[in-house]
């Protein structure tokens, strides 16, 4: 059996051609991708020596244009339908030797992007001209990492968008990711740097993005500014506690995490090709469990103090809560989970490591769609044939198949309402359904007692 | 108490759940010639096309057997002694069993062609076969598959997702016509014509030519054709398989016969699952169902039956489903190929060619059937309309309500309706 586990070679998983090797377009392509490539590793390599728009734009057509190409050339050559052929067999999905290689380049990246910027400089320049036109700043180490996450997001939400052209609600949801990266959280952020306002991000908000909701934020620090300020409050209050759940309700956790969130955006997108990596067994969600409400209680119970301790005169924490913050939290979570593991481990473990096991706001919003809902997958009867493509593919490492061979709904906290194992499922046994919440599971319609069984804080009825 | 259950399949698996779940007390232990633990026999493709690990097609995870204290043997049963319940196993080794459930499944026809035995000539059913099929992709750039079913269109679509070029060899005028009426059919060439196989209809195998190494090199088609190909694929149907029982008291036809109970001829021996094959009353043809759902609800009732609690075999209302390449089949009761006695078929096909909608209506007019290319339906909803004998008309109000399809799809539910009804 073990001859299995390894078996064949079928054709690469990034390719997609009718035929093995690369045909003259997929091949010009690819040529193109490579300069592209290039002319960013030399201005990294000499800093301040390419400047101005034309070293730019070559960059950027040539190397997004060059892959965007690549992915439409290879996928027109197939017939619409979920092609992952490949995809356990390659090592580059599989944890092959290119597979840990691109881990170790991504969790690289993120080590040297957070903690020793230096080497970086000469990318940086290069985006001078975009920074300058956009923020009337020159660009520095963030710029340069929401310019390459926007550009992640929109080449290899394209290749998304060729692998499942024939299914409409994987495309909006592609689209509407793509939509919200360049716009909410790209540009307008670069914007308002140039009005001379606060770089605000309207698509994160506490508890994912904490800082928005503490003290030194909201009294003084970066809402000072004189037009938006109090908009900037409301509104960062109003996504947490108004809006996150209502919406949540209506429609699960998924109008936020494979929608809108960048995390999710960035996973859905760049992350895909490792979807399959997510361990789906019992004790991985044993382990998810605990690290997720740990981080939100930490996140929850560190808000609370801050705003004690700044209203009473720095008595618990001392004056400076806002760098004891910075240097606990916003290292170990905010710098070392959501960005070094979360994304540098995409070729390892999957492209939800972060979303799954560390995300506060995918806890918070868990905990609704669990209980207070209209959300759930629902099973067709019984036409579920067991084979684990649900399962496999599921990018949570929910056992999917577990319930759909028992024609059970799935409701569960982490579910992102991709909507991949829908789209896997040969013989269409699962859809993403929102409707009444009693009927989603026995007890449903009684969610806060549920939600207090689940605490053991009531018997089991 | 000891209840062995030979065959890992499905039906073997079903069966031991069951069991265990009404006596906790029982010994179980489950005999496989195959492999160690069960999986799910229709992702073996997934397997081969890189999709899954074989280890991803396993619905129970490992610590699930010894939980449940089901034991699992590795072993091929040559023989079985009803008067002693006594078990032989292949290469040695004997056990005694109280009561014994007979779930071996089939395996694939042979017709006795010519060279049919040659190296590079295999079916597509076991996990041997995908090992043996693994072996055979080194070097393989043409493959001839026979057979105008759901394997050899499986295993058309395997090759394919290697980049391996397949002719595909149907007896049939078209595709699938003992299952399929024929504008399914159509559809169905068209979709394996625009993948770029060779779907050669009408055409049978003569003989399949050996080189001196004794591997498959050509085959000769009715047509008189010679095709140069690396693989033979024999894909017509399967027959079940009848190896522990043969030799034993144990009655067989074309199955293991059973009765309603899907108690066998000898006591304290049941049979399920796609070797069974289930008396029908004077003159009705015995059933025999070879498909996954059919396994697993044959399973239930023997297990019910092996712990005591008398419950007949009710095969309820029909229901099956497959994918074609890229396209996705469901039916809902048994669809015929072509309208029998006084009933009415109805037929809707979108512009694309490729999806459709059929219902079949009872001389009534209450529905008898459906099935459904490239639209998904709810499978308790259709059952309920079949079961209740709702009327077409009414069917055609309320077909939006068993849309099963994901959100933002768009709907067709309105264009079938206004077809159907012209059709009436």
């Amino acid at each position: 059996m073990s001859a299995l586990v390894q078996i064949g070679k079928p054709k690469p998983a990034l390719s997609v051609g009718g035929e093995p090797g690369l045909r003259g377009a997929e091949k010009g392509a690819a040529a193109a991708t490579a300069l592209g490539l290039a002319i960013f590793l030399v201005a990294f390599a000499m800093p301040g020596k390419l400047s101005g728009w034309v070293p730019l734009l070559a960059m950027i057509v040539l190397f997004a244009g060059g892959a965007s190409s690549y992915f439409w050339f290879a996928y027109r050559g197939t017939t619409p339908g979920i092609k992952n052929h490949g995809l356990m067999t390659d090592g580059t999905t599989a944890r092959g030797v290119l597979g840990w290689v691109l881990g170790v380049v991504f969790t690289g990246f993120y080590v040297i992007l957070y903690w020793h910027p230096g080497p970086l400089e000469g990318g940086i320049r290069l985006l001078d001209p975009l920074a300058m036109a956009l923020s009337k700043n020159p660009a520095n180490q963030w710029f340069l990492y929401g310019f390459l996450y926007t550009l992640a997001v929109l080449v290899m939400g394209l290749r998304m968008m060729l692998r499942y052209r024939h299914n409409r609600y994987q495309l909006l949801r592609t689209v509407s990711v793509m939509f919200f990266q360049l716009g909410f959280a790209f540009l307008l952020p670069n914007i308002l740097k140039a009005l001379n306002e606060p770089e605000f991000y309207f698509t994160y908000f506490w508890p994912l993005k904490p800082e928005v909701l503490l003290p030194w934020s909201i009294e003084g620090g970066w809402y000072t500014s004189e037009r938006f300020g109090m908009w900037f409050i409301y509104i960062a209050a109003g996504m947490t506690f108004l809006s996150t759940p209502i919406l949540t309700w209506l429609y699960g956790k998924r109008w936020y995490c494979s929608w809108v969130c960048g995390c999710g955006g960035l996973a859905e997108t760049l992350g895909d090709p490792w979807r399959h990596l997510s361990d789906n067994s019992e004790t991985a969600w044993r382990v998810e469990r605990w690290m997720i409400h740990g981080v939100l209680l930490t996140i929850t119970l560190l808000t609370g103090f801050l705003w004690i301790n700044a209203h009473s005169g720095n008595a618990i924490l001392g004056a400076d809560g806002s760098l004891l913050f910075s240097r606990t939290y916003g290292f170990f979570i905010g710098a070392m989970f959501s960005g070094v593991i979360g994304v540098g481990f995409y070729p390892l473990m999957g492209s939800r490591v972060w979303c799954r096991f560390g995300c506060p706001m995918a806890a918070y919003l868990g905990l609704l769609q669990r209980f207070f809902s209209r959300f759930r997958i629902t099973t067709n009867g019984g036409q579920c044939i067991s084979c684990g493509n649900c399962s496999t593919y599921c990018e949570m490492g929910i056992d999917v198949r577990a319930y759909a061979q028992r024609g059970d709904n799935i409701v569960r906290a982490s579910c992102v309402g991709c909507g991949v194992c829908a789209a896997v499922c040969p013989r269409g046994v699962l859809k993403l359904e929102n409707g009444p919440v009693g009927d989603r599971f026995p007890g449903a319609n009684k969610p806060v007692r549920a939600f207090l069984e689940a605490l053991g804080l009531k018997p089991r009825s | 108490m000891h209840v062995v259950i030979i065959g890992n399949g499905i039906t073997g698996v079903t069966a031991a759940r069951e069991i265990r779940k009404r006596q906790p007390r029982w010994r179980i232990t489950m005999i496989s010639a195959e492999s160690e633990r069960h999986w799910s026999r229709p992702a073996l493709m997934y397997v081969y096309m890189g999709h899954m690990r074989l280890q991803d097609t396993q619905p129970y995870p490992d610590h699930f057997w010894a939980k449940n204290r089901i034991d699992l043997v590795r072993a091929h049963v040559s023989a079985i002694d009803v008067s002693s319940r006594t078990l032989t196993f292949a290469g040695g080794g004997a056990m005694t069993y109280d009561k014994l459930l007979v779930a071996t499944g089939s395996q694939p026809n042979r017709f006795g062609w010519p060279g049919q035995d040659l190296a590079r000539v295999q079916g597509m059913y076991s996990l041997q076969d995908l090992e043996l099929l693994e072996q055979n992709s080194v070097g393989l750039s043409h493959a001839v598959i026979v057979g105008g079913g759901l394997i050899g269109i499986e295993m058309a679509e395997m090759l394919h997702s290697r980049g391996v070029h397949v002719t595909f060899l149907v007896r049939e005028e078209r595709y699938w016509s003992n299952i399929l009426p024929s504008e399914e059919s159509r559809i169905i060439e068209r979709v394996i014509a625009a993948e770029g196989i060779d779907l050669r209809l009408g055409t049978e195998l003569t003989e399949i030519h050996g080189d001196e190494r004794g591997e498959a090199c050509a085959v000769t088609t009715s047509s008189g054709d010679r095709i140069a190909c690396q693989l033979v694929g024999l894909t017509a149907g399967v027959r079940p398989n009848l190896s522990a029982v043969a030799g034993s008291a144990i009655e067989t036809g074309r199955g293991v016969l059973v009765d309603d109970t899907l108690a066998t001829s000898a006591p304290h021996v049941w049979a399920a699952g796609d070797c069974a094959e289930i008396r029908r009353p004077e003159g009705a043809r015995n059933l025999m169902q070879q498909v996954w759902y059919t396994g697993r609800l044959q399973a239930e009732v023997a297990a019910a039956n092996i712990c005591g609690d008398e419950a007949p075999y009710d095969p309820g209302i029909w229901f099956n489903s497959a994918k074609f390449f890229d396209l996705e089949w469901q039916t809902y009761g048994m669809v015929p190929s072509r309208p029998g006695e006084g009933q009415r078929s109805l037929y809707w096909e979108a512009p694309d060619r490729r999806t459709c909608v059929r219902l079949v209506a009872n001389g009534d007019g209450t529905l008898h059937s459906m099935h459904a290319f490239g639209i998904r339906y709810r499978h308790r909803v259709c059952e309920g309309w079949i079961r209740d004998r709702l009327p077409i008309s009414e069917v055609l109000e309320r077909l939006p309500e068993a849309n099963f399809d994901p959100e933002f799809y768009k709907r067709h539910e309105r264009q079938i309706a206004a077809a159907m009804r012209s059709q009436l």
